[in-house]
C-alpha cells in the first residue's frame, strides 16, 4: 500500500491517501512513522505498563534476571572452570555482558511476538505496523536502566570506576537495539506467515548467547577469527561494553565493531524492506 | 474534486481460498504445498479455481458531508470495502483516493488491554484510533460519561462488566473527529438503552456535516442515519440509490425466493464444518412451499442440514425479524430440557429441523428469518442473518374491518371482553 500523502501539514487540513496496489518492493513508509509518533510512545507504555501486572516482585525481575544469571556463571565458569576474564573480577565482567544482552535478548524476543500478539489491532485499524516491534524494543530500555544501576553497585563493591570512555555505551546500547529491530522486525513478519518462529525464538537466543563472549573474553579466540566472530553484532556491543565500562582492553575494539556495525545495519536495513514488503499482507494472513 | 471525500474506482481484492480461513500456516506446510501444488500443475494445470474476489470492480463516489450506507448480505463483500478504505488491507487491483483524515470503527475497543485501568485504555485505545492525545484530553470526560463509568475509571478493564466495557469501548469510538468515518455495525453493542444511544450520537455525527460510511444489518438505521445507501452483492456493486429504495431492492429483489433457500457452496464458511446447511424453507399447512402465507394460518419452518461428524449440544434454531431488523423472537430445536436431552449427541446425518409459528400471530408485511447452529458457549458452527425472507397476508385476521396498517410486528387474536360495571 502506498501512501501518497501531505500529512505534515496542520491537523486540519485533510490529508489525500491514494490506496492502490503495490507489487513488489515498496519504498519505505517512514514518513508515516512519524505521523503515528504518539502511538509509539503509547504503546511502549502500555507495554511497561502490563509487563509486571500481578507479578508479586513486579520490577524487580529486570534486576534479578541477569544478576542471578551472573550468579550462576560466576559459580560455574568463573569459580570452577576458571574460565579466564581479562583481569576484571568475574561477576562485574559477566554482569557487564549479561546488561546489553538481557536488553537485546528480551528486545528481539519481544518484538517477534509483537504482530502476532497485536492480530486483534492489525485486521482492524491501520497505522505502521513497524510501530509494533519497534514500541516492543523500547520499552526493553527501562529494564535495561534498573539492571545498570546495580552494576554500579557492583563497581563501587569492587572499588573500580568507570573508564573516561564510558559515555560509549549510549551508541553500543544503540548497536544492541538497532541489531535487536533488525532481526526482530525479520522475525515478527515471518511469524505471521510461520508460527515456526515461535519455536525458534528460545532456541535462537540461547544459541546466540553461547556465540557471544558473555561467560568468557573474546580474547579466548585466535586473533585471526575474531573478525569473524564479529560478524555477531553482538560481539561488538558486548566487547565495547566490557572496554567503556571495565577498560578490559587497552584499546578500544575498533576492527571488531566496525564489523559488527556493518552486519547489524545490513540486517536492519533488509528487515525493513521485507517487513515492508510483507505488511500489505499481515492482515489477510495473521 | 476537493469536495469529493471518497473517490473509488474499480476496487479489487482477491484472496486466495485456504488462506483466510486457515488460522495459520507452518513451514512444513508451505512446503508440502509448495510440493503438492506443483505435482498438480503437472497434473491438470488448473491454479486459478482457488481464488476468488471478495471484491471486485467496484467504483463510488461518497461527497464531503454525505453519509452513505451500506448494505449486502453476509460475505458480500461490504467488510472487504470497509477494510481497503480503512486501509487495513490493500486491494489487488483498482484505487481510492480518500480526502481527509479516516477514522475507522472496524471493532470497537481495538486495542484495549484487560490489564489497564479505563482512563489509561481510553489514552491508548485514542491513539490506537488515531487521535492526538490533546484531543483525547479534552474530551475525556466527555467520553467518561457517556460510558458512564465514572466510578470506574481508575479501575482495571478486566473487572468491568461486559456492558460497562463495551460502553466505554464505543464511547472513546464514538468521539473519535475524523473528517471521514467508517463504521462497521458498532451499534450491535450493549443494552437495549446503550443502543438508543449510539444511535443517537450516530446520527449526531451524521448531522455535522461528517463523511461517514455506514455498514449495518439493521434497516431501521440504515433508513434513519443515511440518505443514500450502495447495495453489494457478491462482490459487486449492485446498485446505488435513495436509501428507501435500495433497502427496497435488498429486501425484495435480493431475497424473493419463493419461500425456499438453498445455500451455495460459498456461502458455506469453512469454519463450519461438521455443520452444513442445506436449505431452509416456508411451508403453508397444506405442505406447499410458499412465499406468501396468511397471518390466519400456521406457518410451518423447516432447516435442513447436514452433520458429517456428530456434535455434542448442538442446538439449530431461528431468529425471526422484521425487516427493519428488530427481533421478534428467538427459537432453537433444543429449548424444551427433555428434548435436549434426548438429543445430547447428533449423529452425523441428513436432519430436518422443523417447527410451527401458531395461527393468528405474525402481523401483515415480510418477515425474516436469520438460521444459527451453536453449542451454547462452545461454538457457533453457522449463522446467516439473512437466511429467508417470506410475506404474511393479513386476510382474515383481526380487525382486518379497519383497513388501515396495524402498528407492530404480531397480530395475535386476543379475547375481549367488554363488561358493562
Amino acid at each position: 500500500m502506498t501512501v501518497e500523502s501531505n500529512a505534515l501539514v496542520k491537523a486540519e487540513a485533510p490529508r489525500t491517501v491514494v490506496i492502490k496496489p503495490v507489487n513488489g518492493w515498496a519504498a519505505l513508509n517512514l514518513k508515516d512513522l512519524w505521523v503515528y509518533r504518539e502511538l509509539i510512545y503509547f504503546l511502549t507504555w502500555r507495554n511497561l505498563k502490563v509487563r509486571y501486572k500481578q507479578t508479586a516482585l513486579g520490577a524487580a525481575w529486570a534486576i534479578l534476571q541477569p544478576f542471578l544469571t551472573m550468579v550462576v556463571f560466576s559459580i560455574f565458569f568463573g569459580n570452577l572452570a576458571k574460565v579466564p576474564s581479562d583481569g576484571v573480577p568475574y561477576p562485574i565482567f559477566s554482569y557487564t555482558a549479561l546488561l546489553p544482552w538481557t536488553l537485546f535478548s528480551k528486545a528481539l524476543t519481544d518484538a517477534a511476538h509483537s504482530l502476532v500478539q497485536s492480530s486483534h489491532m492489525i485486521t482492524k485499524v491501520y497505522f505502521p505496523r513497524l510501530i509494533l516491534p519497534l514500541a516492543s524494543i523500547l520499552s526493553g530500555l527501562v529494564d535495561f536502566a534498573l539492571a545498570f544501576i546495580v552494576l554500579f553497585g557492583m563497581m563501587i563493591f569492587y572499588g573500580m570506576m568507570p573508564t573516561a570512555n564510558v559515555w560509549t555505551i549510549i551508541p553500543f546500547v544503540l548497536l544492541a537495539l538497532i541489531t535487536a529491530l533488525g532481526v526482530g522486525i525479520w522475525l515478527s513478519a515471518m511469524n505471521v506467515l510461520y508460527r515456526d518462529i515461535g519455536y525458534v525464538l528460545p532456541f535462537l537466543t540461547q544459541f546466540w548467547m553461547t556465540l557471544t563472549p558473555i561467560a568468557y573474553p573474546a580474547s579466548l579466540l585466535p586473533e585471526k577469527w575474531r573478525l569473524i566472530y564479529a560478524l555477531n553484532p553482538m560481539t561488538g556491543v558486548v566487547e565495547g561494553f566490557r572496554w567503556a565500562l571495565l577498560g578490559s582492553a587497552a584499546s578500544a575494539p575498533t576492527g571488531m565493531l566496525a564489523v559488527s556495525t556493518g552486519i547489524s545495519f545490513l540486517i536492519l536495513i533488509t528487515g525493513l524492506y521485507y517487513f515492508r514488503r510483507m505488511e500489505r499482507r499481515f492482515a489477510d494472513m495473521v | 474534486m476537493s469536495d469529493i471525500a471518497i473517490h473509488a474506482e474499480n476496487l479489487g481484492k482477491q484472496y486466495i481460498i485456504g488462506q483466510r480461513p486457515a488460522a495459520y500456516t507452518t513451514l512444513r506446510e508451505t512446503l508440502s504445498t509448495a510440493f503438492s501444488s506443483s505435482v498438480k500443475k503437472l497434473g491438470d494445470g488448473r491454479g486459478e479455481n482457488n481464488k476468488f474476489w471478495a471484491l471486485k470492480d467496484v467504483s463510488f463516489d461518497v461527497q464531503q458531508g454525505q453519509v452513505l450506507g451500506v448494505i449486502g448480505r453476509n460475505g458480500a463483500g461490504k467488510s472487504t470495502l470497509l477494510k481497503l478504505l480503512s486501509r487495513v488491507t490493500d486491494p489487488t487491483e483498482g484505487r481510492a483516493v480518500i480526502n481527509g483524515r479516516v477514522g475507522s470503527l472496524l471493532e470497537v475497543g481495538t486495542g484495549f488491554h484487560p490489564e489497564l485501568t479505563g482512563r489509561e485504555n481510553i489514552s491508548l485505545n485514542g491513539a490506537i484510533l488515531g487521535m492526538k492525545h490533546s484531543e483525547v484530553e479534552r474530551k475525556f470526560d466527555e467520553i467518561v460519561s457517556f460510558a458512564e463509568v465514572e466510578q470506574f475509571i481508575d479501575t482495571p478493564v478486566k473487572r468491568y462488566s461486559s456492558g460497562m466495557y463495551l460502553r466505554l469501548a464505543f464511547a472513546v469510538a464514538a468521539h473519535l473527529e475524523p473528517e471521514i468515518l467508517v463504521v462497521d455495525e458498532v451499534l450491535a453493542v450493549g443494552d437495549a438503552e446503550f443502543q438508543r444511544k449510539c444511535l443517537g450520537k450516530m446520527s449526531d455525527v451524521a448531522h455535522q456535516g461528517r463523511t461517514v460510511l455506514f455498514v449495518s444489518h439493521n434497516m431501521s438505521a440504515i433508513l434513519r442515519l443515511t440518505d443514500e445507501t450502495i447495495v453489494i452483492e457478491k462482490g459487486h456493486l449492485a446498485m446505488r440509490a435513495p436509501t428507501p429504495q435500495a433497502v427496497d431492492y435488498y429486501l425484495s429483489a435480493g431475497f424473493s425466493q419463493e419461500g425456499q433457500r438453498t445455500w451455495l457452496p460459498d456461502e458455506i464458511p469453512a469454519d463450519a464444518a461438521p455443520f452444513k446447511p442445506v436449505s431452509i424453507r416456508v411451508r403453508n399447512p397444506q405442505g406447499n412451499v410458499v412465499d406468501t402465507l396468511r397471518s390466519t394460518e400456521p406457518v410451518t419452518i423447516e432447516i435442513e442440514y447436514e452433520l458429517d461428524a456428530p456434535i455434542t449440544g448442538l442446538r439449530v434454531g431461528m431468529y425471526l425479524l422484521s425487516m427493519r431488523g428488530e427481533y421478534i423472537l428467538t427459537s432453537f430445536d433444543t429449548d424444551d430440557p427433555e428434548q435436549f436431552d434426548r438429543k445430547s449427541i447428533r449423529k452425523a446425518g441428513h436432519y430436518v429441523s422443523r417447527c410451527t409459528l401458531p395461527a393468528d400471530m405474525l402481523n401483515e408485511g415480510r418477515f425474516m428469518i436469520a438460521v444459527n447452529a451453536s453449542t451454547f458457549r462452545v461454538k457457533r458452527y453457522f449463522q446467516d442473518e439473512q437466511a429467508l425472507t417470506f410475506n404474511i397476508d393479513a386476510a382474515g385476521a383481526p380487525g382486518m374491518h379497519w383497513p388501515e396498517p396495524r402498528l407492530g410486528p404480531i397480530r395475535p387474536r386476543l379475547t375481549w371482553n367488554i363488561e358493562e360495571v
